[in-house]
Order: C-alpha cells, then sequence, then structure tokens
C-alpha cells in the first residue's frame, strides 16, 4: 500500500513545509477525520503558524462566493502571492453524502501550483465544523500559502462560525437573494467586517446597499468598525482590484491598531473551547461506554412497553456515571 | 465512526455534454459519498491534480469520445508520479470489452462499459475503496 498510510506525523510535517501537495492533502483528511495523528502532527507545528492571512468568505447559496474567491485569487496571484481555498458545501442529511461542486466555478486556477483547492462537506467532521476548518486552514499556513480563504454558505450557525474564525470576514450578498432580512435572521450580519454586494449587473443592487447602509446607521458600531459595502461583478473582475485593496487595508488597519491579534487570540480560545468540547463528548459517549446505558435506559418506549422516561433525569444519571466511573479512574 | 468515501467525478475530452458524469456524481452522492464534481472539458494534469489535493479515494471518469487508451493510462501515470498511486482509477463510456482487460493491465480498476448499470459502478467503488482502505489498516 501506498507510503501515505505509514508515514510517522513528524516526516508528514516536514512535507507539508516542504511544499509537497500529496502529503498536505493527507494532513488535512487526518484534521477533517479528527485522526489523532493530526494532533500529535500540529504540536510539532503550531509555533509556524500565523503567517498566512485569513479571510472567512459566507452568504446565502448562489451569491457568487466561489466565482468571486476564483477572481481575488487570481488578482492575488497576480501579485505573486500564493493562495490556499478551503470550499465548504453542505452533506445531504438524508444520504450523508455530498456533491461538492465549488472547484467547477473555479477552473481557472485549476493548474496553478500556486493555488491549493480542498473541498470540505458539512458531515464527515468530527467535533465540529470550525474545529476541521481551522485545522484545514492551518495546513494550509503550514504549507506556506500567504491567502487562505475559507467558504461557507451563510445558512446556519456552524457555518456563520467558520466564517468567524478568520482575521477577517466577508459577507457576500445578491440582488435577488432575498432581502437582507434573510441574512440577518442566519445571523449573517453580525459577522461582517466587510460587505460585498455581488451580481451588480442585475437589478436591485442600490436598494440592497441602501438597506446594508440603513441596517449599519441604526446599529451602534464603533466607527472603525463599520464595515464597508462594495459592489462587484466577480463574473466580469469588476470591483475586484477594489475588493482585494479593501481587504488588505483592513488587514493593515487592524495590525497596526492591535485588534487583528485580540481578533487571534479571541479565535484561539474558541478553538480551545470546541476542543475540549468535543473530547468530552467523545469521552462520555464512547471511552466511558455510555451510549448502552442510554439504551438501555430507554429500551421498551418504542414497544410502548416501558413505563415514561424523564429526559433529565437520566441525563443527570448517565452524567453521575460518568463521574463516578472517571473518578475511579483516577483514583487507580 | 466510518468515514464516507470521496470520489472525484470528472469528464475529460472535449466532446458533449456532462449529464452523463453528473449521473454518476448523484447516484454516488445518493449511496453516501462526498463527490467532488470536478466537470467537463479537463485534461488529464487537472484531473490528476484535483484528485492530489482533494486526498480522494477514486476517481471515475466519464469518456464516450474514445480517446480512453489515451486518457486512462494518461491520469494514471500523473497520479503515480504525484504520489497518489493508492487512487483508485474507475470510470465508464464507450469501451469495448477488449480495451478494458488492455487498461486493467496498466494499473486501472475496473470499467463499466455499455450496458452496466450505476449500482454496478457504485458498489465496485464501495467494495474496492473499502478493500484498500482495509488493506492500509486506515478503514
Ligand atoms: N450575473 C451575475 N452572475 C454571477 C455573478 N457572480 C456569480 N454569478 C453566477 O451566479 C451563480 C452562482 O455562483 P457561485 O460562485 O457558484 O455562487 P456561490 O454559491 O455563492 O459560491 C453562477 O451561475 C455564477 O456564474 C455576477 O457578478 N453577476
Ligand atoms: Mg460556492
Amino acid at each position: 500500500m501506498t507510503a501515505l498510510d505509514k508515514t510517522k506525523e513528524a516526516e508528514l510535517v516536514a512535507r507539508v513545509k516542504a511544499g509537497e501537495e500529496v502529503a498536505c492533502a493527507r494532513m488535512m483528511t487526518w484534521a477533517e477525520r479528527g485522526d489523532p495523528r493530526f494532533a500529535v502532527a500540529y504540536d510539532a507545528f503550531h509555533a509556524d503558524l500565523g503567517r498566512a492571512r485569513r479571510l472567512g468568505i459566507t452568504g446565502p447559496p448562489g451569491a457568487g462566493k466561489s466565482t468571486l474567491v476564483e477572481r481575488l485569487a487570481l488578482h492575488w496571484r497576480g501579485l505573486d502571492r500564493t493562495v490556499g481555498i478551503v470550499a465548504v458545501d453542505p452533506t445531504s442529511p438524508f444520504t450523508g453524502g455530498a456533491l461538492l461542486g465549488d472547484r467547477v466555478r473555479m477552473g481557472e486556477l485549476s493548474l496553478d501550483k500556486g493555488v491549493f483547492i480542498r473541498s470540505m462537506a458539512t458531515r464527515g467532521v468530527f467535533g465540529g465544523l470550525a474545529r476541521a476548518t481551522d485545522d484545514i486552514a492551518d495546513v494550509l499556513d503550514l504549507n506556506g500559502r500567504d491567502m487562505v480563504v475559507v467558504e461557507t454558505v451563510g445558512v446556519g450557525q456552524s457555518e456563520v462560525d467558520v466564517a468567524k474564525s478568520s482575521d477577517l470576514t466577508l459577507v457576500v450578498l445578491h440582488p435577488g437573494g432575498g432581502d437582507t432580512i434573510q441574512a440577518m435572521k442566519a445571523g449573517l450580519m453580525e459577522v461582517a467586517d466587510i460587505y460585498v454586494v455581488n451580481k451588480a449587473d442585475r437589478p436591485g443592487v442600490d436598494r440592497l446597499v441602501q438597506q446594508l447602509t440603513d441596517i449599519l446607521d441604526v446599529r451602534d458600531i464603533p466607527l472603525q468598525d463599520r464595515p464597508p459595502i462594495l459592489t462587484t461583478v466577480a463574473t466580469e473582475g469588476t470591483g475586484i482590484v477594489e475588493l482585494a485593496g479593501q481587504i488588505d487595508a483592513s488587514l493593515a488597519e487592524r495590525e497596526a491598531d492591535g485588534r487583528l491579534a485580540g481578533r487571534r487570540g479571541e479565535n484561539l480560545r474558541r478553538r480551545i473551547r470546541r476542543i475540549v468540547d468535543g473530547r468530552l463528548r467523545q469521552d462520555v459517549w464512547e471511552l466511558a461506554g455510555l451510549s448502552e446505558r442510554l439504551d438501555q435506559g430507554t429500551a421498551g418506549l418504542e414497544s410502548g412497553t416501558g413505563a415514561s422516561v424523564s429526559a433529565y433525569g437520566l441525563a443527570e444519571e448517565i452524567l453521575s456515571d460518568y463521574r463516578e466511573r472517571r473518578h475511579g479512574e483516577t483514583q487507580a | 465512526m466510518e468515514q464516507p468515501i470521496r470520489v472525484l467525478i470528472a469528464k475529460p475530452g472535449l466532446d458533449g455534454h456532462d449529464r452523463g458524469a453528473k449521473v454518476v456524481a448523484a447516484a454516488m452522492r445518493d449511496a453516501g459519498m462526498e463527490v467532488i464534481y470536478g466537470g467537463l472539458h479537463q485534461t488529464p494534469e487537472i484531473i490528476a491534480e484535483m484528485a492530489v489535493q482533494e486526498d480522494v479515494d477514486a476517481v471515475g471518469l466519464s469518456i464516450l469520445s474514445g480517446a480512453h487508451m489515451t486518457l486512462f493510462p494518461e491520469v494514471k501515470k500523473l497520479l503515480d508520479a504525484a504520489g497518489a498511486d493508492h487512487v483508485l482509477l474507475t470510470g465508464g463510456g464507450i469501451i469495448p470489452p477488449d480495451d478494458i482487460d488492455a487498461l486493467q493491465a496498466k494499473g486501472v480498476g475496473r470499467l463499466f462499459g455499455p450496458g452496466s448499470t450505476l449500482v454496478e459502478l457504485v458498489e465496485y467503488v464501495q467494495a474496492e475503496v473499502g478493500r484498500r482502505r482495509a488493506a492500509a489498516g486506515s478503514a
């Protein structure tokens, strides 16, 4: 079988650092699957991280995010910056499968070694979506990418969390994508550092920009944090230079006044919480084998032969079982 | 937890539309796989590059142009050269049985000619990827 499966963590780290694509891809797979080897590797490379600029891009499906990412990447390549892209699409709740099609919109980047694209499904991920995208973005950073972009569909809290877990968050909207109410419901408005109104070739752009402006006016945001609104036509490349310029300017400003460092610290704390949450959950349900306790406690319900069960009562029993066993282990 | 199979579906060559490839992609998704859709008109270089970056278990190519005798070996060679010799290369199209045998002798996986069903292809990918994962000790 391939040598890749037998590769030791430290060797794979060295190969990712050296820019080897196949190594980079495998490290991402470890990250995505929550393979314990990733944590070992991470310990060996975390001190090298932080060089890449990280952008989160989110917005409703069809807003033009992937097209925009392709255009931005082409622009950055022209400035000789390398690019890493993580494109996240939803897993089907029915089949557990996913159809990941963002690459089709990024065709012009296909053969450029300066661009690494990875598609990801929302499920198939252990310990939360943002846990996995943070790790994969780190691999791209380690791999030496200057600009790292994570694209998610802004539909739910976990996707919005992904977008937030970055140096700068872009929210992409388009006229005809429902009004801003939709975006507000999805929690998109709070995370935007820059608004992009794409499809400016379509009617309704001015209205959408006005709606956004009105919303920002009534919100009590310090002037320096007020997100700029830019318009683009991604398919034609219109407004891309301006958008890229705004991204650089926003990052530079935040670096100079300390907001970037503060945000990275905040992201790191949230990330560690996620790891702890994930481990705890795994610990309870897998290591301590309490899933069986749950099944036993609710046995007979389906057939109608069981007595009614208190959800809180059984949960508390499971937790106290867990604590007891854990306590026993630490005593031993 | 059982890890979903990752598969790249693409259509190389300049002929026609991508309906066939899209149907295959949808069938694989419905079977619980993570399908990276690579689109049509792709060169062997682009296909190999996508397969490497996505760390797929398998690549499925739809080839109707008659160029299968050059395209499959070319993709296989590029995958091997990139260190992705573990990737299963399979596919279907208008491929005569003799050509299928010849390509398999070159390290390409099973290929599905006219008359094969989607179910056969899906089941083959599941079984073969399962076998390779077990052999690699990474189920
Ligand atoms: N008219 C118009 N169409 C666009 C523009 N940007 C993207 N599109 C189209 O919108 C569709 C969705 O684009 P995509 O990038 O996949 O959107 P995503 O779902 O947000 O990633 C595609 O058909 C694009 O070609 C634009 O600026 N103007
Ligand atoms: Mg997209």
